[in-house]
């Protein structure tokens, strides 16, 4: 920071880009694997330089359809993806906002109750009460839907508790002034606490999102169908024990597939995530 | 246009302080009343029972004739000058100053004419586009000021509105709270911790302290003739001089048993004031009838410009005397400390006056 000694800014760099080596250095690979055919990967060694199969094992995965998971395509599974993530991270939003605002600003018999009882959630993680969710959704035929991928996960003590935090912080005098100025509850939230919660949202949105895109559990217990599944279930489905069985180039392709949309959320959405931390419009 | 009308005002929370415990104030049409007292003596919380956000324990407040203890502040057409401003953040100045219109239902160009005539006044017209946060301390206190100004309420309630701006521009915006007050001519509710502020501000004065009035009255009325010890000693700066007085049939004697020259009162005053600028000093030793003598030493020499304060010790306390211009006394100095026997001010063992 303070020293600019060409030594030291010669290390900081050695030390950052083999950091950076390390953790790109896998992903390469995998893409330099999903460009080629699958005879080149199974005969070792597998070249360091892409391959020309870069469009057939796209396409072929994509549009096709791959047949150790029933012939379902790439295609239909980051569909089911996003909208498991979509639904998720909106989800989750939506319930912990609308349950914060009403633990901050309104005074109800057992307030506090409520409030505990959000809390205590936080120590039941979802594995722990996985067998009886997977119960009510089997007795309510969810089991293979887009709900029963959706919903369980939604209840999110977590966001309620940052957003209740966040609320804590902004002065009763503003709270007052709305009141002064003829806004009701539902005015205060649309017209001021929504847009100063703005960059918190959107902060929670791409944690809620890569929450979402990287379920395991809870898919592999709800979707039985392979056109249900999410992305990382199928990924899983289409590796065989026996390597000869298994479509190499194309479970790299869709594990390249795989990282995309949440590296697109993150980087759509560091704009907001930046302004977040940096500014506080208070 | 309207009047507030306070009868046996009480709070108590739930915890089972007592934070105003029976205040009663008239309020006239167009009048600007100041609530001043030290901090914890209910002077806010009071305001917040005037404007609805804060429920009212006992008594009753009226406005404009009509008792509102059940009305939210929505409705009491009351419009508020919070101490932090607590201005919208992510609104313009524009949408700030439109917010209570539009919640309101007001037709959009009224909005508008209404929002561009206020923004002239408070000369915040080429600021209607700005965020609060570009703003400065002072354009922030007149966008607070604006917002409550457009809605054209029957009431201004502020709450100690200047006390975040440096000395200057406190006294800028005190002559013009008071121009605006008096142009617009709505009856108004003023807060404050600071004497002067009040006493430059208030068509009426009124002194709290500990949940209670201590005394009601034009700014004037109230500093030449305090109701109490607390009034005296808070009202004016540098305060009244106070000395202890031990009452005898013969007369008051002062603490270091100097007997003064004052008939005996039917009630035995045991506190004797005057202010600083009340009294003199003099080297001479000549006798001075009528007056009250009070033989000192200087301790020091506060020169301010137009005057001096001088710090003196008298009769086993400290006194403070003010005299124009240059002092030409230094510190060190014996001399004779003279107030006249009509700026004096006695009080009783209550610490209420007595005349």
């Amino acid at each position: 920071m303070i020293g600019q000694s060409p030594l030291r800014t010669f290390i900081a760099h050695a030390v950052l880009i083999l950091g950076i080596l390390i953790v790109a250095f896998p992903i390469y690979y995998t893409f330099v694997a999903s460009t080629h055919t699958l005879q080149t990967i199974l005969r070792p060694p597998l070249p360091l330089l892409p391959g020309g199969q870069l469009w057939n094992n796209y396409s072929e995965a994509l549009f096709g359809g791959i047949g150790r998971i029933g012939g379902v395509s790439v295609g239909q599974l980051l569909l089911n993806t996003t909208v498991m993530a979509l639904g998720v991270a909106v989800g989750k939003i939506f319930i912990s906002i609308l349950s914060a605002y009403a633990i901050v600003f309104f005074r109800f018999p057992l307030r506090m109750t409520f409030f505990w009882l959000i809390f205590i959630t936080l120590m039941l993680p979802v594995e722990v009460r996985i067998l009886p969710t997977y119960k009510v959704m089997v007795d309510l035929g969810m089991i293979d839907t887009y709900a029963g991928l959706i919903i369980p996960l939604i209840a999110s003590a977590t966001a309620t508790l940052l957003f209740r935090q966040f609320f804590m912080t902004i002065p009763g005098e503003l709270v007052e002034a709305a009141r002064v100025d003829g806004a009701g509850p539902w005015r205060f939230f649309f017209d001021i606490l929504l847009p100063l919660s703005r960059t918190n949202i959107a902060a929670l949105f791409v944690i809620l999102f890569i929450y979402g895109w990287t379920q395991y559990l809870w898919p592999l217990l709800v979707t039985n169908s392979n056109d249900m599944n999410t992305i990382v279930i199928a990924l899983r489905k289409m590796v065989s024990f026996a390597d000869a069985d298994t479509e190499w180039h194309l479970v790299m392709v869709t594990a390249m597939l795989a990282i995309v949309p949440p590296i697109l959320v993150v980087v759509l959405m560091q704009r907001w995530f930046v302004r977040g931390l940096v500014e506080s419009e208070k | 246009m309207a009047t507030v009308d306070l009868k046996d005002v009480k709070k108590v929370y739930p915890s089972g302080v007592e934070a105003v415990k029976g205040v009663s104030i008239a309020i006239p049409d167009k009048e600007l009343c100041v609530l001043v007292g030290p901090s914890g003596c209910g002077k806010s919380t009071l305001l917040r029972m005037i404007a609805g956000l804060e429920t009212i324990s006992a008594g009753t407040v009226a406005i404009d004739g009509k008792v509102v203890n059940a009305i939210g502040p929505t409705e009491r057409d009351i419009a508020m000058v919070f101490q932090n401003y607590a201005l919208y953040p992510h609104m313009k100045v524009y949408d700030n100053m439109a917010y209570g219109l539009r919640n309101r239902g007001t037709p959009k160009d009224e909005i508008d004419s209404r929002v561009r005539s206020t923004a002239k006044v408070l000369e915040l017209s080429a600021l209607l586009d700005r965020r609060p946060r570009e703003l400065s301390g002072g354009q922030r206190q007149r966008v607070a000021m604006g917002r409550a100004i457009v809605r054209n309420p029957k009431v201004f309630l502020f709450d100690e509105p200047l006390s975040n701006l440096d000395a200057k521009l406190r006294g800028q915006m005190r002559v013009e709270i008071k121009n605006l007050q008096r142009k617009l001519g709505v009856t108004s509710v003023y807060v404050t911790h600071d004497q002067l502020e009040a006493m430059t501000l208030a068509d009426i004065l009124v002194v709290m302290n500990a949940g209670l009035v201590e005394q009601t009255g034009a700014p004037l009325d109230v500093y030449e003739k305090p109701a109490s010890i607390f009034v005296a000693s808070f009202i004016g700066a540098p305060p009244m001089n106070l000395l202890a007085l031990t009452g005898s049939s013969s007369g008051p004697i002062l603490a270091d048993g100097t007997a003064i020259d004052f008939a005996a009162r039917e009630t035995p005053a045991v506190t004797l004031g005057f202010r600083p600028e009340d009294a003199d000093v003099t080297f001479n030793a000549e006798a001075l009838p009528g007056a009250l003598v009070l033989p000192a030493t200087v301790e020091a020499v506060e020169p301010v410009g137009a005057e001096s304060f001088l710090h003196c010790a008298a009769a086993g306390s400290r006194i403070v005397v003010r005299v124009s211009g240059r002092a030409a006394a230094k510190p060190g100095d014996q001399l004779r400390v003279v107030a006249k026997a009509e700026k004096l001010h006695w009080f009783d063992q209550a610490g209420k006056r007595v005349d």
